[in-house]
């Protein structure tokens, strides 16, 4: 008996080194992967803010056709540079210069969306937050800094558009008497956009950077379901087959 | 004319000409017959069984996905990260091709650690399979190699570090740690050098080794017959008739028509997989690894890939005070190993070894220990043909102490594995430590709890549904 | 027993009936992988439809582009040279350009082998065995033709292609240079590579 209890409590000690390891918070983005023009929104705002500094170096401009958009249009009011529509989405900043003046180059966001994931939440989400938590901070060289990515050299390109965040510490009551710094985010110089319409924009931005992490996640789950169907045909066939020639087995 | 005195082929319609003529001049029939129509196998197969065939067509799979990415995959430190997505996105059922090739490289493993399971549960491993058993753990080591050669090729941030960390181990080796790694890296660090090597080995060097060794493994199985899950010798009961074991059943139609059902079911879990989820929560695509390589930046936290975390979090849990524990164990270990010796020559050399061991416990860096574990770890399933003295072979048959003594492993196992996905944590480090000697211990006190165990008599003839 | 063979008979089916799905299912797994060899993205970006710029180009020069790493001759013909290649008829072995359809497209299977008869678009690889023709645009006597009236010298073989690209009789080479598909986008543009009205 002594064993017994032994063994069991050896097999539940794992569950209390399940120890609380600070995580992020992440908000969750409100991203439909099927709304085309959330994406083509999403792609204007890429390549109007994102891309004079970061590059898309795996993407062509001309898979953007997916979206529902003709070569013509994508050339016309999306392409900045003088590629063609079926080059890579280069940056225009040379590598040696960005260095120089952010201190890192800013890294290539083709698939920033699928390496931001974590258990803290999917890289959309880590990408949505981020977008929206930049707040000023003097003691930067950008003037900016992020909650979620603790001195981040990117400033916050979107300023004009949300406005000027700073961070504010609360200090809260909790019940039992017990004290708690809380911070937040307050905005204290609005911007172009009203809040809902700014995080409607990183919304965009987000879906378009989630198809560009995979542009081919869509036709991926079309064919699943096919593959699917035809291997649960096959299932029914085999299954039939390995009964029908078991029956001689006594 | 006919070269030998054979029987032509019959039964192949219109190609019986063609295969006679064949089979005068190869093996063919005699191969098909000892191989597939003739080769008779327990009637009693159950879920366990498939795993040999599938871990075959995973083989198969991933040579064929290999190839097929090779045609577009650059192995140049400047190329190689972009070449990967190149596949995904510029080449024609690319991503299919890389998605089948990820998720086929866990699939692999999850597919061997259950065939193992399956040898540990019914004694695959005892007279006359030791070596069937020894065969099957080169190929588990090939497998390893396999994985970890081909993990540096994307040259994502885990793909860099993980072979950094890796290489490292050897560099702790003393004396010739240094220049080994020197050696293997082809470079003062993992770089374009040590890419293109491991690119060599995981395309063409290992997958040669990995089909000779299957085929040894399935040759040297054939030679002695398959096992069952009543641990029983069929081929000691034979129809006087037909001189087939009476509870074989041959291979072809009915292992072959099973093997195919099996298939099919691996492939829609497979599917569900790789079209629904192929990044399996981080497990199977790494996000990290999404990141292109960079020599200046260490990821905050470095894993290895799932299938290696168990040996992952004996390395870890090696620490010094942990150093005390194993000290500790080693003394145990050898007072149960002279009283069990026969001669006084092997009481002696046991304590010889122990002396010197714990000589090196307390001088030699605890880091190189954890790496001597680590390799122990896997190492250790080589011996289970010696260690295990039960008097059954399967699982069935055995008593409450080996049936405990192998959930403990299983579940240490998972544990282990668990904790090894994860950053390093006080309480996490206690619990894989008290895991690495649940581990060991089910090899090392094997010989005793065996012998130790009330096992039931084993059957003379194979458990089945059906009537007999 | 007519159990045993209604046995075979379901079993036959059963065999068959597998095997053409799995056939099936194993033809549907090959096309990715026979589509991963047929040309990337990254090979169609590569051989996209290139832009000739021919305002700056006299009469009597010749500009070149490269199109799917292959020259692209763009010569713009005087009157002079389009004579000479109206009266050059006996002295070339494919005068309508009717021997390989596929060299020729429609447009160009006139006499002059263009779109506009000033400009003549061809591709310049010999078609013996792919030199790079010479060009000898001069109508003057030459080593390799005492009544040369202009065109492309080919130096490998010695093949002879006149004015609008098409090759002389009796020499190494068996068809005339490959017009490739184009189309004009304005008098001063021209667009190798694609000749449909595309996006």
């Amino acid at each position: 008996m002594g064993a017994r209890k032994l063994l069991l409590a050896l097999l539940a000690a794992p569950a209390l080194a399940f120890g609380a390891v600070a995580e992020l918070k992440l908000d969750r983005a409100p991203i439909n992967e099927g709304d085309l023009i959330s994406l083509q929104r999403g792609a204007q705002v890429f390549v109007n803010y994102c891309l004079s500094c970061h590059s898309a170096s795996y993407m062509r401009y001309n898979r953007l056709e997916e979206l529902g958009l003709t070569a013509g249009q994508i050339r016309d009011n999306l392409v900045f540079t003088d590629a063609k529509v079926g080059e890579l989405m280069k940056s225009a900043m040379a590598a040696q210069d960005a260095r120089e003046w952010f201190g890192t180059p800013p890294p290539d966001l083709t698939v920033i969306a699928r390496s931001r994931a974590s258990s803290a939440g999917s890289g959309a989400d880590w990408l949505y937050t981020y977008l929206r938590g930049f707040y000023r901070d003097p003691a930067r060289p950008s003037g900016w800094n992020n909650t979620v990515f603790r001195d981040v050299a990117m400033p916050h390109v979107l300023w004009q558009l949300q406005g000027e965040q700073v961070l504010k510490t609360e200090e809260h009551v909790l019940p039992g008497g017990k004290k708690e710094q809380v911070q937040k985010l307050v905005l204290e110089k609005p911007g172009a956009l009203a809040p809902v319409e700014y995080d409607r924009l990183v919304a965009d931005l987000v879906n378009y950077l989630v198809y560009m992490g995979e542009p081919a996640k869509r036709t991926r789950i079309e064919l699943g379901l096919y593959a699917l169907l035809a291997l649960g045909a096959l299932f029914v066939l085999a299954y039939l087959l390995k009964k029908e020639y078991w029956k001689d087995v006594h | 004319m006919a070269a030998t005195g054979k029987q032509p082929v019959t039964g192949a319609g219109p190609f019986n000409g063609l295969l006679t003529w064949i089979d005068q001049r190869f093996p063919l029939m005699s191969l098909w017959r000892d191989h597939l129509a003739e080769y008779y196998a327990s009637k009693n197969f159950n879920f366990w069984y498939y795993f040999g065939s599938l871990a075959i067509f995973v083989l198969v799979l991933q040579i064929v996905t290999g190839i097929f990415l090779t045609m577009h995959y650059k192995p140049d430190a400047a190329q190689a990260f972009a070449s990967v997505e190149y596949v995904m996105r510029d080449v024609p059922g690319g991503w299919f091709i890389r998605y089948m090739h990820s998720t086929g490289a866990s699939a692999f493993f999850i597919v061997v650690y259950l065939h193992m399971f399956r040898g540990l549960m019914y004694g695959s491993y005892r007279n006359p399979r030791e070596l069937v058993w020894i065969v099957g753990m080169l190929i588990y080591l090939s497998l390893m190699a396999e994985a970890f050669f081909g993990y540096l090729l994307p040259w994502g941030q885990m793909s860099y570090w993980g072979a950094q960390v890796i290489v490292n181990l050897f560099d702790a080796i003393p004396i010739v740690g240094p220049d080994l790694a020197l050696w293997i890296r082809g470079d003062y660090v993992i770089s374009d050098a040590t890419l293109n090597r491991f690119f060599a080995f995981h395309v063409i060097a290992i997958p040669l080794v990995l089909l000779a060794l299957v085929a040894a493994h399935i040759m040297a199985l054939h030679e002695v017959g398959s096992l069952n899950p009543d641990g029983v010798e069929i081929k000691k009961l034979k129809d006087p008739k037909t001189g087939h074991p009476v509870d074989g059943i041959p291979f072809h139609p009915y292992y072959t028509v099973k093997d195919t059902l099996g298939v099919v079911v691996f492939l829609i879990v497979f599917f569900v997989i790789l079209f629904f989820m192929p990044e399996f929560g981080g497990y199977f695509l790494e996000y990290n690894n999404f990141i292109p390589a960079d020599p200046l930046k260490t990821p905050s936290h470095i894993a290895p890939v799932w299938y290696f975390t168990p040996f992952y979090s004996i390395l870890r849990a090696t620490t010094e005070t942990f150093m005390w524990v194993l000290a500790a164990a080693l003394i145990a270990y050898s007072a149960l190993l002279v009283h069990s010796a026969k001669s006084t020559a092997a009481r002696l050399a046991v304590v010889a070894a122990a002396v010197v061991l714990l000589a090196g416990f307390f001088t030699v860096d605890p880091k190189v220990w954890g790496v001597a574990l680590m390799f122990a770890a896997v190492l250790v399933f080589f011996g289970l043909p010696w260690l295990d003295r039960s008097p059954v072979k399967s699982i069935r048959y055995k008593g409450l102490l080996v049936k405990g003594a192998l959930a403990l492993f299983a579940a240490s196992f998972v544990i282990l594995g668990y904790f090894g996905t994860q950053p390093v944590t006080a309480a996490g480090t206690v619990v894989s430590q008290v895991f690495t000697l649940v581990y060991f211990a089910f090899f090392l006190l094997m010989p005793w709890y065996t012998r130790m165990d009330k096992t039931r008599p084993e059957p003379s003839r194979v458990t089945w549904r059906g009537a007999h | 027993m007519a159990d045993k063979e209604l046995d075979q008979g379901k079993r036959r089916f059963l065999v068959a009936a597998t095997s053409v799905a799995g056939g099936i299912a194993s033809a549907a797994a090959a096309v990715p992988f026979v589509a991963s060899m047929l040309p990337s993205e990254r090979a169609k970006a590569a051989g996209a439809p290139v832009e000739a710029d021919i305002s700056g180009l006299a009469p009597g020069e010749m500009t070149r582009v490269e199109w799917r790493g292959k020259p692209v001759w763009i010569v713009r013909r005087t009157r002079e040279m389009l004579e000479s290649v109206k009266r050059n008829d006996e002295k070339v072995a494919d005068p309508q350009s009717q021997r390989k359809k596929e060299l020729t497209p429609e447009y160009a299977r006139n006499e002059l082998r263009s779109i506009k008869p000033e400009y003549l678009v061809v591709v310049g690889i010999c078609t013996h065995l792919g030199c790079s023709p010479v060009d000898k645009f001069k109508a003057q006597p030459e080593a390799f033709e005492s009544d040369w009236k202009g065109g492309f010298y080919c130096p490998c073989h010695g093949s002879l292609f006149d004015l609008a690209g098409r090759v002389y009789k009796n020499k190494p080479a068996p068809d005339n240079l490959e017009v490739p598909p184009h189309r004009y986008l304005s008098d001063t543009r021209i667009l190798i590579g694609e000749d449909t009205k595309g996006a």
